[in-house]
């Protein structure tokens, strides 16, 4: 009955969090705060629904393989979620770097 | 539980159209890919809750591969993006 309760009230702060994240995906103007909002909450999420759901597991190896599938998506959405941060980094420098060189030439003249 | 486990379900699902909603929005396709990284996030999320509801173990097996091909989705746009900045430079170099 206890570990009921702790699964229901887990479970629906996984939720809670989810839907944290994707409000913030929707709502937030820039892409690094989007990054920011969608990559903490929605790990959060996952993992408080899969700490939820390891006292309802049968056998071992399944409770053993849904936190392998929470650590796995840590690794996973950090690395990529750092790769489009340093695209964008990279594209919004070249736009910045590509706005500044005129101004240096009219300095020169 | 079951019940429980449907209601979890519904609202990652609805999530899932807010995902939407930003891919329709989104004002270039870096936007798009951070849409796609909530698609692959939740997917793995339901797969995983669908175990328990369906009580199939094999479900969770399918959640790893989600997660791995998810992550390999970013990447190989990510590499694409830069090959098509690298050749539209060249270009505007030439």
């Amino acid at each position: 009955m206890l570990l009921n309760a702790f699964t229901i009230i887990m479970l629906l702060l996984g939720c809670f969090f989810f839907v944290a994240g994707t409000v913030g995906l929707i709502r937030f103007p820039d892409v690094f705060c989007r990054l920011h909002a969608l990559t903490k909450s929605d790990n959060l999420g996952l993992g408080l629904i899969v700490i939820g759901l390891l006292p309802q597991t049968n056998t071992l190896s399944m409770a053993i393989k849904l936190v392998l599938v929470w650590l796995l998506l840590l690794i996973t959405s950090a690395a990529s979620c750092h790769l489009i941060a340093r695209n964008e980094y990279k594209k919004q420098m070249q736009i910045t770097s590509l706005e500044i060189k005129p101004q240096e030439n009219n300095n020169d003249r | 539980m079951n019940i429980l486990y449907v209601c979890v379900i519904t609202v990652l699902l609805l999530c899932l159209v807010g995902g939407f909603i930003r891919v329709l929005l989104g004002p270039d396709n870096s936007n798009r890919m951070l849409a796609s990284q909530l698609f692959g996030t939740i997917g793995v999320t339901i797969v995983v809750v669908l175990a328990f509801l369906q009580d199939n173990e094999v479900l969770v097996n399918v959640a790893l591969i989600i997660t791995l091909l998810a992550s390999i989705t970013v990447i190989a746009f990510l590499k694409l993006a830069e090959q098509s900045d690298s050749v539209s430079d060249d270009a505007e170099r030439m």
